[in-house]
């Protein structure tokens, strides 16, 4: 049985929090119409993006009333968002929640952060430390916030971890406009999704936002690519989209049979290469 | 996927190859005409204010404005200066007829001819040219008022090489056309339908009589282009590119110009004192958007 899921290709506000929530309320509600199971919002949907200094202002703790109105909403559809999480200790991380039930029931904090060229996270945040896969009645899932999807290393943890589902969230900024071609990011982002998807056998969710902030335009051109690396939905670039498409958990068993290279996969190997280079303890041979 | 290789692949650097200046013009103008009407929107402004000089460069910045914006929406503003030429009036009006904007003329020799009276010592003509500049500027801005934003028309060859004038030609609220290098603004000109007779003339600020931009700076747009593109967009050194059979001088000139001139590209410096400063480290975006 496949499971229906809606990505919200939108454009939110730089700063306006509230503003940013009642967006996502409308959202929701188109996708809850569209009988989707989950609706996937892009990275910092709830805040924008190139925030720099107003990042302390907009952040909050996962459980803050501010947040309420989402877990609220989740109680018929899952909602996976991005919000500046403040932690207990008053650092600031690019968080992306999922909300199912009414409840938090993840949070993933973005690990690697681009401060280079047009980038600058690594100013304003702190990284998360870990890869952890969740479950929800799409299957096993793993989130990768933007630039940890270019980290080959992400998807991989995911799917050794068990993940049928790599959701993508992403704030990516438009540039290479030379002829003969798409977009050049959006040609590096394509071969990225169709790569992981198909080597991997999981399904890529890549949600990115639209809009422009401070002159840098995103480009959109959300997708999902399922594990035989065919494209299974993809939304317009630079536009607004409410993008509605089916994971198919026994189109990845079908893959996964045909082409058991996760099966074979030798974890151990590739932690002992690792741990050796790095002269760090593990080192059993079984 | 293979598309993205291979394009990657045969970019190397050859004074004899402009290839790798052309662009998507579908891509481009789709993304100018967003980036005018949202961050029009975002500064809460809803018209544009465009000095439409008769050249290529403000006759693609206003198009663009028209498409993005509706016509009625645009105030194009010719400011002939006594030695400007009938040409420019006259390819400044086609624009303006073509993209059904209001183009309406305002002369500046009196105000620039009263001021240069003024003065005892003998006026530079670089002097004369800076000081147009920045009149035109400020009629642009003062027609602004109270809902318009005004447009830059400074293409990247002249930001880059710092041909412009600081808070005159280059000043702006936004600038939709300071990312394209001259080559591929043309390239875009053509594509939106801008007159040939505009596109292909040669490009003049017309600061005095006789002047060309080439003639000016020695060298052609084409070639500065070629040396711009690689040195900027892909990072080559200056030895690289010589290595490469681009012309040493040429080369050298352009990399200078473009050091020099970096202080007109910034924000003006700010005496650091306080232990929060504007510039330093009070970092808002300018999208800052209100809740």
């Amino acid at each position: 049985m496949s499971i229906r899921i809606a990505i919200a290709q939108c454009a939110p506000a730089l700063g306006a929090f509230r503003r940013n929530v009642e967006m996502h309320e409308k959202w929701i509600a188109r996708a809850r119409a569209a009988g989707a199971r989950l609706v996937v919002f892009p990275e910092l949907s709830l805040t924008g993006y190139y925030l720099k200094d107003l990042a302390a202002d907009v952040a909050c703790a996962p459980d803050d009333p501010q947040l309420a109105p989402i877990a609220e909403a989740s109680r018929d559809i899952d909602i996976s968002a991005g919000f500046v999480e403040r932690s207990a200790d008053a650092k600031l991380r690019i968080a992306q929640g999922h909300w199912s039930g009414g409840k938090l029931v993840h949070v993933h904090r973005k690990v690697y952060l681009p401060t280079y060229g047009i980038f600058d996270d690594g100013r304003y945040f702190g990284p998360g430390d870990r890869f952890e896969t969740y479950r929800w009645a799409g299957g096993t899932t793993g989130v990768a916030i933007c630039e940890d999807l270019w980290h080959v290393s992400t998807p991989y943890l995911y799917a050794a971890a068990g993940a049928t589902i790599v959701l993508a969230p992403s704030a990516s900024p438009g540039r290479g406009v030379a002829e003969g071609g798409d977009l050049g990011t959006a040609e590096s982002c394509r071969l990225m999704d169709r790569f992981y998807a198909s080597y991997l056998t999981v399904y890529v969710v890549y949600v990115n936002r639209v809009g422009n902030e401070d002159g840098v335009a995103f480009w959109g051109g959300s997708e999902i690519v399922a594990p035989d690396g065919t494209v299974a939905a993809r939304a317009p670039e630079f536009d607004e989209d409410l993008l509605i498409g089916e994971i198919d958990p026994e189109l990845v068993a079908r893959e996964r049979a045909r082409n058991p290279l996760l099966r074979d996969e030798r974890e151990d190997i590739v932690l002992r290469n690792i741990a050796g280079r790095l002269g760090l303890p593990f080192d059993r041979r079984d | 996927m293979t598309n993205a290789l291979a394009r990657a692949g045969v970019i190397r650097p050859d004074p004899k190859d402009p290839s790798p200046l052309r662009i998507d013009e579908v891509l481009v103008r789709k993304m100018l005409v967003l980036f005018i009407r949202e961050e029009t929107a975002k500064a809460r402004l809803r018209r544009a204010v465009v000095g439409v000089s008769g050249g290529v460069d403000s006759a693609v910045t206003a198009a663009l404005a028209a498409e993005a914006l509706g016509p009625e929406n645009v105030l194009g503003l010719f400011t002939p200066y006594r030695i400007s030429s009938p040409d420019s009036r006259a390819h400044a009006q086609e624009v303006s007829r073509k993209f059904g904007f209001t183009l309406e003329e305002v002369p500046i020799t009196e105000q620039v001819d009263a001021y240069l009276k003024t003065r005892k010592e003998k006026v530079d003509k670089v002097r004369i040219g800076n000081k147009m500049a920045r009149e035109r500027k400020s009629i642009e801005y003062d027609r602004s008022w109270p809902d318009g934003i005004v447009l830059g028309t400074s293409n990247k060859t002249e930001l880059l090489l710092g041909y412009g004038t600081q808070f005159g030609d280059m000043a702006c609220g936004i600038n939709p056309v300071g990312d394209l290098y001259k080559t591929q603004l043309r390239e875009l000109a053509l594509f939106i339908g801008i007159p040939e007779a505009i596109v292909r003339k040669a490009p003049t600020a017309e600061l005095w009589e006789g002047q060309t931009d080439e003639g000016e700076l020695g060298f052609t747009y084409a070639d500065a282009d070629l040396v711009l593109y690689h040195m900027v967009d892909r990072r080559l050194r200056p030895s690289e590119l010589i290595e490469h059979d681009f012309d040493a001088d040429l080369v050298n000139r352009i990399r200078e110009m473009v050091r020099r001139n970096h202080y007109k590209r910034v924000m003006p410096l700010i005496a650091k004192l306080s232990l929060r400063t504007v510039g330093h480290d009070f970092l808002y975006p300018r999208d800052w958007e209100a809740d």
